[in-house]
């Protein structure tokens, strides 16, 4: 009885990580910008395929061809900004999360569509020579390519956490997220604080999702399960905390991978926003979040 | 130094300011004041770049700024400390001075300003690496000027720093804007506390409802038969 329950949280505490990284990314995007993009599902969909195309069309090893993916990403993320995401800068915050809320959900639709084009509706994953090797450890397995990528979201994290805390650009950023009038007056330029968040937002996406494409596997409508997913992982975090979002991101991993064990993969959603609902109405701050004032 | 000539502003259909002109000249304390919702607030931030007129201009050195984005004016010169202080809660006290420095040409004075809030503000030395939500009232609004001062600035605007202090804070801040100003900072002071602003001062303006009604010294104002049954009485 004990070592499925030990296996069970071994693999839910892996996908977790990628939860979290993903989640950063929508938390990072909705605490500096008050844009509530739900088509971040869709732009992880799209790093997923990247890293599969990179894969299967020109040979590139998946972790080798990560900081690819991320390029390709962010040259994406400008033109989004650019072409869908700057116009809404002017609005109040009400009509920010309103209209972002729109764009996002039509983009998402459109991504959707494209990638059944170009990849068809077929489940994809990227299968190298390593792939099946695994880590036993007291009886639990650990796939290696799940660690792999469990410990890239991580180090990735922690980078953004120093970079947040301790570079001026960093400081520019937690300062806009706090108050973006204040900082235009510390001669911050905000509008390229927000261009800077989106596409770093856009990036961790497409790293999340390229290395979902590793573990586990990819379809072109996986998108609204990832946006439900980051967004109930970002409140869980609590906004303004890096590392309370990976966390956060565990904890929903394990949740969603016992309870799926104990009560069947059905319960896995129904875990998930019950544990969003209980954080709305008992610690609407999130696990690590910080009250105001 | 710097001139707001004959500004019309305001909030989507709500107008704020008509025809409203002043000027500071190099060295001046000069105080704004005026009863609540007359326009304050608004004449600053039109002057900051954060509202943009739709009449008028403003003016510094002979430079219109109002193509310029907000966080330019700053680096031109200009510091504006908002109502509340508005200090990043989050931060630490000496995350929000840096800041205060964030623009390129104030990063590499930012030693020498530092050393200059701290002798200004003890306080914040002691509490630098203290969370800045975790400071009372007035400690939030010396660092507001505190921050203000990192950018090196020609002119300090200067929202109710006041508000909602305690007498003797008010008393304390007060004093410490008199000898910014002394320290070559020329400053634009927008208060409700009109007898305090007008003793402080050289020189100030009266706005009501949107426009200016007044002029002068602050001992003329304080004598001022209609300053004096509306605000003094």
């Amino acid at each position: 009885m004990l070592a499925p329950i030990a296996q069970n949280l071994a693999f839910g505490i892996l996908v977790g990580g990628l939860y979290g990284i993903a989640a950063v990314g929508l938390s990072l995007v909705f605490g500096v910008t008050r844009f509530l993009n739900v088509s971040h599902g869709e732009l992880l969909m799209l790093g997923g395929y990247a890293g599969f195309w990179l894969y299967t069309l020109y040979h590139v090893d998946p972790f080798v061809g990560l900081p690819i993916v991320v390029l390709l990403m962010v040259v994406l993320g400008v033109i989004l900004y650019k072409l869908l995401f700057a116009g809404m800068v002017k609005y109040p915050e009400e009509t920010k999360v309103k209209n972002t809320l729109l764009v996002g959900f039509g983009l998402g639709l459109v991504l959707q569509n494209v990638a059944l084009r170009l990849w068809t509706a077929d489940d994809r994953g990227i299968t190298t020579t390593y792939s099946s090797r695994v880590i036993s450890l007291a009886g639990v397995r650990f796939p290696l390519v799940r660690v792999a990528s469990f410990l890239i979201a991580l180090i990735v994290l922690f980078a953004l956490h120093q970079f947040l805390q301790r570079t001026y650009t960093g400081k520019a950023i937690r300062a806009t997220v706090q108050d973006w009038e204040a900082a235009t007056l510390m001669a911050i330029d905000v509008q390229k604080v927000y261009l800077l968040t989106f596409v770093l937002g856009t990036a961790l996406a497409g790293m999340a999702g390229a290395l979902v494409s590793v573990g586990y596997s990819i379809q072109p409508n996986m998108g609204l399960e990832w946006t439900l997913i980051t967004l109930i992982v970002m409140v869980l975090g609590g906004l303004g905390s890096i590392m309370g979002t990976f966390v956060a991101g565990v904890v929903l991993g394990v949740a969603q991978s016992l309870t799926s064990f104990w009560l069947g993969g059905a319960f896995r959603e129904i875990v998930a926003l019950t544990l969003f609902l209980l954080v709305l109405i008992l610690r609407p701050q999130g696990l690590f979040g910080v009250k105001e004032g | 130094m710097l001139e707001v000539e004959r500004i019309d502003a305001g909030y989507k259909d709500l107008q704020a300011l008509w025809g409203v002109s002043l000027r500071v000249e190099e060295g001046e304390l000069v105080a704004l004041v005026g009863p609540n919702g007359a326009g304050k607030t608004t004449t600053l931030k039109v002057i900051s770049g954060l509202v943009k007129p739709t009449a008028g201009n403003v003016l510094l050195d002979g430079h219109s700024l109002l193509k310029e984005p907000p966080h330019r004016i700053v680096e031109m010169g200009i510091s504006q400390v908002l109502e509340g202080g508005r200090v990043f809660t989050g931060l630490t006290v000496m995350e929000n001075l840096e800041l205060g420095a964030f623009g390129m040409k104030a990063r590499k004075t930012k030693d020498r300003n530092l050393k200059r809030v701290f002798g200004l503000f003890p306080r914040l030395e002691e509490r630098k690496r203290q969370r800045a939500g975790t400071l009372s009232g007035g400690e939030r609004q010396m660092l507001a000027i505190g921050r203000a001062l990192m950018s090196n600035p020609r002119i300090l605007l200067l929202d109710e720093p006041s508000f909602g202090l305690a007498p003797l804070l008010v008393e304390q801040i007060f004093r410490m804007i008199t000898e910014i100003n002394k320290q070559g900072v020329t400053v634009l002071l927008v208060e409700q506390n009109v007898r305090a602003a007008l003793e402080l001062t050289q020189r100030a303006y009266v706005i009501e409802n949107g426009r200016i009604v007044g002029e002068g010294s602050g001992e003329a104002l304080l004598s001022f038969e209609s300053v004096r049954r509306a605000y003094l009485a």
